[in-house]
């Protein structure tokens, strides 16, 4: 079976923007994690869906140099939120206006 | 025979006085060692060194007395003081018949002062300073008079002028003081600048800085008349200041806020004549330039007339004799105007014997009546003080002009000048020869004789050293004239080295002009008398205005302060307050202000919501991205 390429893509960019206004909108910190993991899938996928199409096999090395980022990325990211949590026994990104010029 | 060191011995042992007194009063300036500096000690070394200056100045003179004319010259070349390029200064000393005149009668006045000082400022609790001071003025007039060039001389000009400003403002507690200090010093300034333009354009014109050279230089010139006319006047800028000539007087008569042996030394017999050394010590130059000599007459006959018309009507014992001062000053420029210098030399010496006397009997007076210096609250103490009253008297005969004392042969010998000179500058000194019997006579008269007025003080004669210098001033005051007789003056043929041969053709003229200012000045005096012979202070008086302008010292200072001090207060509230902080400030502040107006905009963008952040950061993406691809792809 022979998928369209626009399709493939089209999938892909929603995606995408379904992970960027996660991380744009939700307020909890585990979500926005969440999302950006969504975003950086996103970009696999269209990745490889180019290496397809174009024969060319390059795309697929740079998905795995992504993927080995993503997960350090997510490790370091779930490190942070959980000391955070332990700290301010919150997640939400509204409560860490801490750098924030005083009104 | 003495040579050049002891010249330069004779001019520093007022300043080793300066040093030992000055160290001894540091040391011992605490106040629970200040009774160890005291005014015996302080004044004995004052006075000694003085003393040593004196005898070795009088050595000098009788020595020049034995030589020819051309020998009497003493030179000290010293060593290089400034040396730039074509300018090369010397610190060189030079001892002639002038100088040797005017060392004499400051060493001498000097020494006299110092001891009656010792006196005088018996409870002043800083002695120590005081004569410090004094050896130190000492030190700088003689540096004046002995110095051999501009810069010298100029070192001196400046040094009496700072002695002068600190022993004014001596009692520095009272504020008055210190500001009369500040007003001479800052009024001598605007002289001292004529002075130094003077000397600069003397260097430009002349190339030399030196007395000697200078007189070559002035000889063999050609087209510098210009130059000399400007030279001349801007000296004479910086005599009127120093001497106290119309507009730059006004000094003099605040500066009696100083001690009184301070106004009998500096005030009247030595600093404020040195204008009249200088011009007498340039006159090869002054006589080139005429116009100068003109003006130098009618300022000296005009300050005289208008000094002499405001110390008619003064309370204060020593602004009379201040005014007196000015009025006697003014006299001597007169007769160097009229080019004969010799003349005004000649009253330099009487005057500083006879004024020095007057202050020195005052500041008896004003001792004696602890500190009472308001004429009306005196009379009558010839009976308390029979041996000040008989000095002053003497004085008092001296500058009325009375022959044979001394101030007739002076004062009689600039009137016969000026005859010549001009008829009007004539009878200008002599008016004022009839006014200045009348307010020595109305001093005379109200402080020694008549009933006495002051019934709770109790008055005491001074004591041996306050009267010792006014027997010996009596002395000179009274027989210093004979220095200058008509047709045989001794002092006009000692000063031929410096001024020429005089030429006197006798023109039957000299008795009836010596007539007349003896009957102007007994005319005055009897005047005098007639009117305060039954004085009532609380008596109007005969010309309530006038007089009530005179007394007011002819609102010159109002006036002067309105002119100056209230304009210049003006233009800087309009500079503070229109163009600093309106428009400097202004500028600057709105700068600032403007900053932080734009600052407050971008601070709405901090937020602390890190999703903010991030949105800014894909919008960037997204412009810079729209940018590549549309604009420049």
């Amino acid at each position: 079976m022979i998928v369209e390429s626009w399709i493939l893509l089209s999938f892909c960019a929603l995606i995408f923007c379904v992970g960027l206004l996660g991380v744009l909108l939700r307020r909890n910190l585990l979500v926005i994690l969440m999302s950006i993991e969504l975003m950086l899938n996103a970009i696999n996928l269209t990745f490889v869906s180019f290496s397809y199409q174009l024969q060319d096999i390059h795309g697929q090395v740079c998905v795995f140099f992504v993927i080995a980022l993503a997960a350090s990325e997510s490790a370091v990211g779930l490190a942070l939120v959980i000391a955070w949590f332990r700290t301010m026994k919150t997640t939400d990104t509204y409560a860490m206006q801490y750098l924030r010029e005083s009104p | 025979m003495m040579g050049s060191s002891a010249m330069v011995g004779m001019v520093l042992f007022p300043w080793m006085g300066f040093l030992i007194n000055g160290l001894g009063y540091w040391f011992f300036q605490s106040s629970s060692h200040q009774k160890k500096w005291s005014s015996a000690v302080a004044g004995s070394i004052g006075t000694l060194c003085m003393l040593f200056s004196c005898v070795l100045a009088w050595n000098f003179f009788f020595q020049f007395l034995g030589l020819p004319a051309e020998a009497r010259v003493l030179e000290y070349a010293g060593f290089s003081w400034i040396s730039l390029g074509k300018l090369q200064v010397d610190l060189g000393l030079r001892l002639d018949s002038l100088s040797s005149l005017f060392v004499c009668v400051i060493t001498l006045v000097g020494s006299l002062i110092h001891l009656y000082s010792i006196g005088y400022m018996k409870e002043d609790p800083t002695p120590g300073k005081f004569f410090a001071y004094l050896n130190l003025f000492c030190f700088f007039m003689l540096i004046l008079v002995l110095g051999d060039s501009f810069p010298v001389v100029f070192l001196g000009w400046e040094g009496v002028g700072l002695c002068s400003y600190l022993l004014i403002g001596y009692w520095y507690q009272d504020q008055a003081k210190a500001q009369a200090g500040k007003k001479a010093f800052l009024v001598n300034r605007i002289g001292d600048f004529g002075f130094l333009l003077g000397v600069f354009l003397v260097f430009t014109t002349f190339g030399s800085l030196a007395f000697e050279p200078l007189k070559h230089a002035v000889l063999n010139a050609v087209g510098v008349e210009r130059s000399i006319q400007w030279i001349c006047g801007l000296l004479f800028v910086g005599c009127m200041g120093k001497s106290a000539q119309i507009p730059l007087y006004i000094w003099l008569p605040d500066a009696m806020a100083g001690p009184t042996p301070v106004s009998a030394l500096i005030h009247a017999a030595t600093m404020v004549t040195s204008g009249i050394y200088l011009v007498t010590r340039l006159n090869f130059l002054f006589t080139l330039a005429p116009w100068v000599l003109h003006t130098m007459a009618w300022v000296g006959a005009f300050t005289a007339f208008f000094a002499a018309s405001i110390a008619l009507c003064q309370r204060d014992i020593k602004k009379v004799l201040a005014y007196s001062t000015v009025s006697q000053l003014g006299y001597m420029f007169l007769g160097c105007g009229v080019g004969a210098f010799g003349a005004g030399v000649f009253h330099v010496i009487t005057h500083a014997f006879f004024k020095a006397l007057l202050f020195l009997g005052a500041g008896s007076v004003i001792h004696g009546m602890h500190e009472e210096q308001d004429l009306f609250k005196m009379g009558g103490l010839r009976k308390e003080m029979p041996h000040t009253f008989l000095m002053v008297a003497l004085g008092w005969l001296a500058i009325c002009g009375i022959p044979p004392f001394s101030g007739f042969f002076s004062k009689d010998e600039i009137l016969g000048h000026a005859f010549h000179g001009s008829w009007g500058l004539w009878a200008l000194g002599v008016i004022t020869a009839a006014m200045t019997a009348f307010y020595m006579t109305r001093f005379f008269y109200l402080a020694f004789l008549g009933r006495s007025r002051h019934a709770s003080v109790h008055v005491h004669e001074s004591g041996w050293n306050m009267l010792m210098p006014l027997q010996v001033l009596g002395f000179f005051s009274v027989f210093a004239g004979f220095l200058g007789i008509p047709h045989a003056s001794w002092l006009e043929h000692w000063l031929e080295p410096i001024l020429g041969l005089s030429i006197h053709e006798p023109n039957g003229m000299e008795w009836p002009l010596m007539f007349i200012s003896v009957l102007a000045a007994v005319l005055g005096m009897t005047w005098s008398f007639s009117k305060y012979r039954r004085f009532d202070p609380c008596e109007a008086q005969a010309f309530p205005r006038l007089a009530h302008f005179l007394e007011h010292q002819g609102y010159v200072n109002e006036g002067l302060h309105t002119l100056f001090v209230v304009a210049l207060q003006r233009v800087s509230f309009f500079a503070w307050s229109v163009l600093d902080i309106k428009w400097i400030d202004g500028f600057v502040l709105g700068v600032s202000s403007l900053a932080t107006q734009l600052g407050g905009l971008f601070r709405l963008l901090q937020t602390g919501v890190v999703q903010h952040y991030l949105l800014m950061v894909l919008m960037g993406l997204l412009m810079s991205t729209g940018y590549w691809m549309y604009v420049q792809g």
